[in-house]
């Protein structure tokens, strides 16, 4: 009895031990958060005090708000940053329903599903770039195999260069995002399905609920909080897409598919006007800012309704 | 419990069919067109098959654009540096926040969750002005520093969800055995932490793999450096593509990761269910 006694006192002596060590667990962050400073933190602060000049090629000068007013002047910019909106609503739509719905076909019960697993991946391992290669090819009007197939089928006439009209250029960049962005997402949400316990889907077997039910009453519920992660998540990275826009389009035609990324991109790196680019490098920030907070305050008022029912 | 029946199954093959046509498409359509002679590429109306194909175009690569190698070589380089670099900093800072409770750890997690917010794109300025005050402009590490912060936050949070789900007992009952701090971590921890270290190795390298056309174009000029999905332009010229051969080199320049990530995929699903990512 002693010996069992002495245990457990010592055992909520290491609890005690794990749980008040601030100084060492600050000693296992502190260079991750030493290197997050430098590479992001610092970069962050230049970026503010740059979009307070006009740095250029020729120097820097200190010109207070004005880059702000006008950008806020800018008749061009409010459609930006629709389209910017649009862009990341539409194509994380399209990942986690297409997503989810490959996650529920990589996890059905049918043969050669292990490949199939693996013959997933590749739009997520392969660099962007590469992949984006394979999809100029495609959306030739001429040659690609979309072009051809829609001819074959008598739908178009003609040649149709997918990358060459505005509102065609637009959606082709999506698919191709939504592309790149799906297995992943596929990958997390079948993990979520996986490390669902079996026997509630035995119990409620049992009990005669359909298939279609069980999908509903258990799967989902189960696999929201990732549902719920991955969303934001694949909101924030779509956003800031820039490779899939850059290589598609160039942010053309005629601005068709320049999102504020592009924008800021262009202004900065191709226009050398560091400081205007940096007023809207930061707008750029802002806006993810403010959409993360509404996203996590909706998200606790779901919780909160959820839990007082 | 509760067999498909036939229409079911039907439906279900003929569902994943339409998805796995969706994602390997692009792949099919760059290897057909890597087939094609150049003069043949541009012929109208589409066919999907004809006599004159050949593997020619693999050859060529190598004389057309004589680096190739050496870009394929850079891009495993720098994906596996930015993935040791990453996870020299997230392994310590993970297993912090799985098991210390203490003063400012969700401040600090928050903040490092933030840092998602911030592209490269969005810092490229700065970014620039600090490597070359570091003299690091036009160097490997040009790119995989960078590379390796924006993928810290990621695997903090897959590294910390994975270690919570570790037992706190197996360490307590080392500790009363007597067990030193150092011989627990090595001892207990670490290997049962594997699994998880290798998803969030994986993840990582992905992300590091995929990602290295920004930092490359931007902060690096010699071309004995760059990787891959930059390096591959050159068959882009100013008056014409080379579209057979760049299709070609796509397929080459991505058979390495292909090879390591067959190797390395049945611990990703695997390790992802166990460690049961939760928000």
């Amino acid at each position: 009895m002693t010996v069992i006694s002495k245990n457990s006192k010592s055992s909520s002596k290491w609890r005690e031990f794990l749980r008040s060590r601030t100084l060492f667990a600050w000693l296992l962050i502190t260079p991750a958060a030493l290197f997050m400073f430098l590479i992001v933190g610092w970069p962050l602060l230049e970026t503010i005090r740059l979009s307070f000049t006009n740095a250029g090629l020729g120097g820097e000068q200190y010109i207070g708000w004005d880059n702000y007013e006008k950008l806020l002047n800018n008749r061009k910019y409010p459609g930006i940053v629709g389209r910017t909106f649009y862009w990341m609503f539409l194509s994380v739509l399209l990942k986690m329903i297409i997503g989810t719905i490959g996650a529920l076909l990589l996890n059905a019960k049918i043969r050669g599903k292990a490949a199939f697993r693996v013959m997933v991946m590749p739009p997520w391992i392969v660099p962007m770039a590469i992949g984006c290669i394979g999809w100029l090819w495609l959306y030739n009007g001429h040659f690609g195999i979309l072009a051809g197939v829609l001819m074959r089928l008598g739908i178009i006439d003609g040649p149709f260069e997918f990358l060459a009209y505005k509102s065609s250029a637009f959606y082709s960049a999506v698919v191709t995002d939504v592309w790149i962005g799906t297995p992943m997402i596929s990958i997390f949400i079948l993990a979520a399905m996986q490390s669902v316990p079996d026997d509630l889907y035995e119990a409620a077997y049992v009990d005669g609920a359909s298939r279609w039910y069980r999908f509903r009453r258990i799967t989902i519920p189960q696999i929201m909080p990732v549902i719920v992660t991955m969303s934001l998540l694949s909101a924030i990275w779509t956003f800031n897409s820039f490779e899939v826009i850059w290589i598609l389009t160039e942010g053309g035609p005629l601005g068709a598919t320049t999102t504020m990324i592009i924008d800021t991109y262009k202004m900065a790196i191709a226009n050398y006007k560091f400081g205007y680019g940096a007023t809207r490098a930061l707008m750029v920030v802002l806006s993810l800012a403010v959409f993360s907070l509404l996203y996590l305050i909706l998200l606790n008022k779901i919780n909160e309704r959820y839990k007082t029912k | 419990m509760g067999k498909y029946t036939l229409f079911q199954k039907a439906g279900l093959y003929l569902a994943v069919l339409i998805f796995m046509t969706f994602i390997l498409l692009p792949f099919l359509e760059m290897f057909m067109a890597s087939l094609r002679p150049l003069e043949h590429l541009f012929r109208s109306p589409y066919q999907f098959w004809s006599n004159d194909m050949s593997f020619q175009a693999y050859f060529d690569i190598w004389d057309t654009v004589p680096m190739l190698g050496r870009y394929i070589f850079n891009s495993v380089f720098l994906a596996s540096v930015t993935t040791l670099l990453c996870l020299s900093f997230v392994i310590p800072a993970a297993y912090a926040y799985a098991r210390f409770h203490f003063k400012g750890k969700s401040v600090s997690l928050g903040l490092f969750l933030g840092v998602n917010m911030f592209a490269g794109a969005v810092l490229l300025i700065p970014l620039y002005k600090l490597l070359r005050s570091m003299g690091l402009l036009n160097t490997y590490a040009a790119m995989f520093v960078p590379g390796a912060a924006f993928l810290v936050p990621t695997g903090i949070w897959l590294l910390k969800s994975y270690l919570e789900k570790i037992p706190i007992e197996l360490e307590e009952s080392a500790w009363i055995d007597g067990a030193s701090r150092i011989y627990i971590l090595r001892k207990v921890v670490i290997p049962l932490a594997v699994p998880g270290l290798i998803v969030v190795g994986v993840a990582t390298f992905i992300g590091a793999y995929a990602q290295q056309f920004l930092f490359a174009i931007t902060f690096n000029q010699k071309r004995e450096l760059m990787p891959l999905p930059a390096g591959i332009f050159e068959f882009v010229g100013y008056q014409s593509v080379i579209w057979n051969q760049l299709m070609a080199a796509s397929i080459v320049g991505i058979i390495p990761v292909l090879l390591i990530f067959l190797f390395l995929q049945r611990y990703l699903v695997e390790g992802l269910t166990k460690g049961a990512i939760k928000g």
